[in-house]
């Protein structure tokens, strides 16, 4: 009997396909999440645009309300560790955590490496915006990837260029011959090991989530029709004006994202959406997708 | 051929998809009510049952998935589909609750416990790699109700006829024995059916 290997890590996130994992910042919405059909949440402090409106180094939650969460649903529970930070990992590990996601929402705790995410039992899921990036993330253990996007803006802009800057790139490596994948992966900064199983399976060897940005029902739906294998939604539910409506909507639009009259049906009165950010009124060191390397 | 369907609401369907295809039947994602009408048996994935139950709900498949049991044809539950299959869930309502067992869901603990292990699985694999996701098991099995594995004392594999239910995911791995199993159920149905 085996826990915490490469089949059972990444097996946990295949279960997750096809769904929607909900950022909450506790029991309460957690269960408004739950019931709406979420295959997850996220725990939290704060959504991604609290996190951008206070400013200053965000962190792994309070404990507290890990654990407030973890009680509330039976669902697997998510929670975010900053970039290389090993203690603040192993204390969602040693908490019973289903999931770390080794995010850029939070301030990075080491500005050159990531974790060394094979070393733990619990999964992880880690954030790219190109297959280097993918693959470097995969090559430390990851189980499973996200697009970047860019959080808290409300704006779907940046995960659609994550995801077809990924999905065109794993094309590619499929499709060339295998005398030139090393100079492909020295190219990417991707393990060349790994561009040989992506080439052989015809796929990333896990799961590609769409994260950042996504706001509405029929975001979610574009992501699903980018080849995204599911979707986080941050901000975009509970900082929508009718938190549980928009929670089923864009579960709904997530399993039937190419049914548009269901998506038009779906999308109506559902309220305002969160207020979006448009990208290029970022400053460079506010866009939280630089984070990372 | 027969025709193999995988309620495609959530969860593992591509790689059960993948399995039938492998063990020389058609499968089919199913993701509307008629489609239930085309197939000659139907596998409830794994994934997350709480999740596949509001969308089971919010799209009427309760009742057809009800009927399809009815007429007698099989089908096979992993994981999520084991605990919607059950007659019981311990501390729950059941879901489509025809195969009668009683199901705990979670039961051998959050994520970090997850496990996989090699089972014998009666007339279906002496050692079979199993993966046990934050997986239930059957507590109790009615009479009818035949074990083809235990791990640990605990019943993770059996069958009732025309259900076949497994508290892991054989759609995880590349032994296609299980599924092979299966879609033999479904032809003796279906041959049944035109005797």
């Amino acid at each position: 009997m085996k826990t915490g290997t490469d089949r059972v890590k990444r097996g946990m996130a295949e279960m997750q396909k096809g769904g929607v994992i909900m950022d909450v910042i506790n029991a309460e919405q957690a269960k408004i999440a739950e019931e709406a059909g979420a295959v997850a949440v996220m725990a939290l402090e704060r959504v991604p645009s609290d996190i951008r409106a206070a400013g200053g180094v965000a962190r792994m939650a309070d404990p507290r309300i890990i654990e407030e969460v973890l009680n509330a649903v039976s669902i697997p529970v998510m929670a975010k560790a900053r970039i290389g930070h090993i203690v603040e990992a192993r204390v969602l590990e040693a908490m019973g955590v289903d999931y770390i996601d080794e995010s850029e929402v939070l301030t990075p705790a080491d500005e050159e490496y990531h974790l060394y995410k094979s070393d733990f039992t619990v999964p992880f899921v880690c954030g790219c915006r190109d297959l280097g990036e993918a693959a470097r993330r995969i090559g430390e253990g990851a189980s499973m990837l996200r697009t970047k996007g860019e959080p808290g803006t409300g704006n779907i802009v940046e995960a659609v260029r994550h995801m077809r800057k990924v999905n065109g790139q794993v094309r590619k490596v499929v499709g060339m011959n295998e005398d030139e994948l090393m100079t492909e992966a020295k190219l990417l900064g991707a393990p060349f090991e790994l561009l040989l199983e992506i080439k052989r399976l015809g796929r990333l060897p896990v799961v590609n989530f769409a994260a950042g940005g996504v706001a509405t029902p029929a975001d979610a739906a574009l992501m699903m029709q980018l080849g995204a294998d599911g979707v986080f939604v941050g901000s975009g539910i509970f900082k929508s004006e009718n938190p549980a409506l928009f929670a089923k909507a864009i579960v709904e639009a997530t399993t039937h994202y190419q049914d548009y009259k269901l998506i038009a049906e779906l999308s109506k009165n559902l309220g305002t959406p969160m207020k979006g950010i448009e990208i290029s009124s970022l400053s460079p060191e506010n866009r939280m997708q630089e984070r990372g390397w | 051929m027969v025709k193999v369907g995988v309620l495609a609401l959530q969860g593992a369907v591509r790689e059960h998809i993948r399995s039938v295809e492998q063990c020389g039947a058609e499968g089919i994602a199913i993701k509307k009510v008629e489609q239930l009408k085309e197939v000659d048996g139907l596998i409830l994935p794994g994934g997350e049952s709480t999740a596949m139950r509001r969308l089971i709900d919010k799209y009427g498949f309760m009742e057809a998935l009800k009927e399809f049991a009815a007429e007698g044809k099989p089908m096979f539950g992993t994981c999520a589909g084991l605990i919607l299959l059950a007659k019981n869930l311990v501390g729950h309502e059941p879901h489509i609750g025809v195969m009668d067992i009683t199901v705990e869901r979670n039961s051998f603990g959050r994520q970090v416990d997850s496990f996989e292990a090699d089972l014998a699985i009666k007339d279906v694999a002496e050692s079979f790699p199993a993966v046990f996701i934050r997986a239930p098991h059957i507590v109790e099995a009615g009479a009818e109700v035949e074990i083809l594995s235990k791990h640990n004392d605990r019943i993770v594999a059996a069958r009732e006829g025309q259900f076949l239910g497994c508290s892991f995911h054989p759609e995880l791995t590349d032994q296609h024995d299980i599924t092979a199993y299966f879609v033999e159920m479904v032809k003796e149905a279906k041959a049944k059916q035109f005797a």
